[in-house]
């Protein structure tokens, strides 16, 4: 008899090590598919059939996780050819444009990869809010949204400079020169920021060091607690909790 | 409908031994019977996950195949470009320093803005609100009309046009709902419509519009240009 080398592949010890649970289409190993996976299991077993209608997310939080997981793989290469002072970053871009292979798609998909991730967590965040899905028990987690919308907001802020083209000097300049004018705090807060009064070259560095470490890191923290608290709260909330109540 | 529960206490222990209270009145607690039917994550959700990601991607290269990023020449500190432009994101804010001093537009309004994001799900107004105008009192009508002409009247004393014609916009509109609960279809929709989501379609066509504005329409010294006249940046 002829046996498959898949199925032989499955049945090897070393695949059994790695997944334990059995090949056949049985809900008992569908369920293994998901509890026995680190990564799978942010869902429950089972869901509710209608959370997967598209009118029901239009699957903007998956849109925004797409996002940021080709923003966070794309990004390594990026880092390869990167040096974050002056004027190499400048002639880094160059380096992507003429001597990389693919460098200018590289540059391009993580450019409009975050360009859609800003657009499209606004667009999630205003279909929770239409949704009402901020309703208890979801109080915190939007909370959690609003701060995932700023970490990415100051990632896209930060990865601005790195080109370290015209473009990126003005762009920043304009916006850490409306910090300074937070009373008190502001002068300090942008001096800390840029590592001077004026942004240079160590403003590029730990513009880079913010969007290459601190914000990347913390966006992972939070984005899992967000996908966590999702499964936690019972699911994702769709037109639901939208549902019309005459209250005076 | 639920009915308050009362608590009786048995205080004969040899007749009721086992009564330490009853539950007036005596109907089982019922779990809500739900309708919804569940499916297995996998396949059903992962699938979809799948796709979704590979249908990013696809967009996303599509999109990095046929449009380049900008890259200007080098930055250079002595030559300032007119006007210089923060990213998109930013171009509503930066709007707003046309009419406001900076510690406003800069730094007081964001902060309220995400202050008053991060007080959506505390605040009772949100948790409760029905239509706007179910039983509403001349009262109420009353201190909306007031607060619509006090918003208009503020940014207007600071010529902020993009602000007090939404909100004028809005607040007409907001009125002209008041009389269609018996209406049908859109009108009925528009009737159902809160006070929260009245005040959330402003805030987002306000930052919509400077954000628009800010882009497309600012030119040298953020005169106010047409976009197919914009001067190349630079």
């Amino acid at each position: 008899m002829r046996v498959s080398l898949a199925s032989r592949v499955r049945g090897s010890a070393v695949y059994r090590s790695i997944v334990r649970h059995g090949t056949t289409a049985t809900n008992r190993n569908r369920s293994l598919v998901v509890f026995e996976n680190l990564f799978l299991h942010v869902h429950p077993v089972k869901v509710r059939e209608k959370t997967l209608r598209f009118t029901h997310t239009f699957w903007l939080g998956g849109i925004t996780l797409a996002c940021a997981f080709i923003l966070f793989v794309g990004g390594i290469p990026l880092m390869f050819y990167y040096h974050p002072s002056v004027p190499q970053a400048y002639r880094d871009m160059k380096e992507l444009q003429y001597v990389v292979d693919n460098g200018v798609f590289l540059r391009n998909l993580h450019r409009w990869a975050a360009h859609a991730m800003v657009l499209v967590a606004v667009l999630h965040m205003l279909r929770v809010f239409y949704h009402r899905a901020y309703r208890p028990p979801r109080q915190f987690n939007w909370v959690i949204g609003v701060l995932l919308l700023l970490a990415t907001l100051l990632l896209s802020y930060t990865g601005y400079l790195l080109p370290w083209d015209q473009l990126s000097l003005w762009g920043v300049s304009v916006g850490t020169s409306m910090v300074k004018e937070a009373p008190f705090i502001g002068e300090r807060i942008r001096f800390y920021l840029l590592g001077g009064n004026v942004v240079s070259e160590n403003a590029l560095l730990r513009f880079y060091v913010l969007h290459c470490v601190v914000l990347p890191v913390a966006l992972l923290l939070l984005v899992s607690v967000h996908v966590w608290r999702v499964r936690k709260d019972g699911g994702v909330q769709g037109p639901a909790g939208a549902e019309r109540k005459n209250e005076p | 409908m639920s009915v308050p529960i009362k608590i009786v206490e048995s205080n004969d222990p040899m007749a009721d031994p086992w009564r330490v209270a009853i539950v007036r009145p005596d109907s089982r607690p019922s779990a809500r019977a739900t309708e919804d039917r569940f499916v297995m994550t996998f396949p059903h959700l992962i699938v979809r996950e799948v796709i979704l990601f590979q249908l990013v991607l696809t967009v996303l290269s599509l999109a990095a195949i046929f449009f380049d990023a900008p890259l200007l020449g080098i930055a250079n500190p002595l030559e300032t470009p007119n006007p210089a432009k923060a990213p998109w994101y930013f171009l509503g804010l930066q709007e707003l320093l046309h009419y406001f001093p900076p510690v406003v537009a800069g730094v007081l309004m964001p902060t309220l803005a995400v202050i008053a994001l991060v007080v959506i799900p505390y605040a009772r107004i949100n948790l409760v609100a029905g239509p706007l105008w179910a039983n509403a009192s001349a009262k109420k009508a009353i201190a909306l009309g007031a607060a619509v002409a006090l918003v208009a009247l503020l940014f207007g004393a600071f010529a902020c046009w993009p602000i007090v014609v939404p909100t004028l916009a809005l607040g007409i509109a907001m009125f002209a709902t008041r009389g269609w609960e018996r209406a049908t279809s859109v009108r009925r929709l528009l009737w159902e419509v809160t006070l929260p989501e009245w005040i959330m379609t402003w805030f987002v066509i306000i930052a919509t519009l400077l954000t628009v504005i800010g882009t497309y329409f600012r030119g040298p010294g953020w005169s106010w240009v047409w976009p197919w006249e914009n001067a190349p940046r630079g």
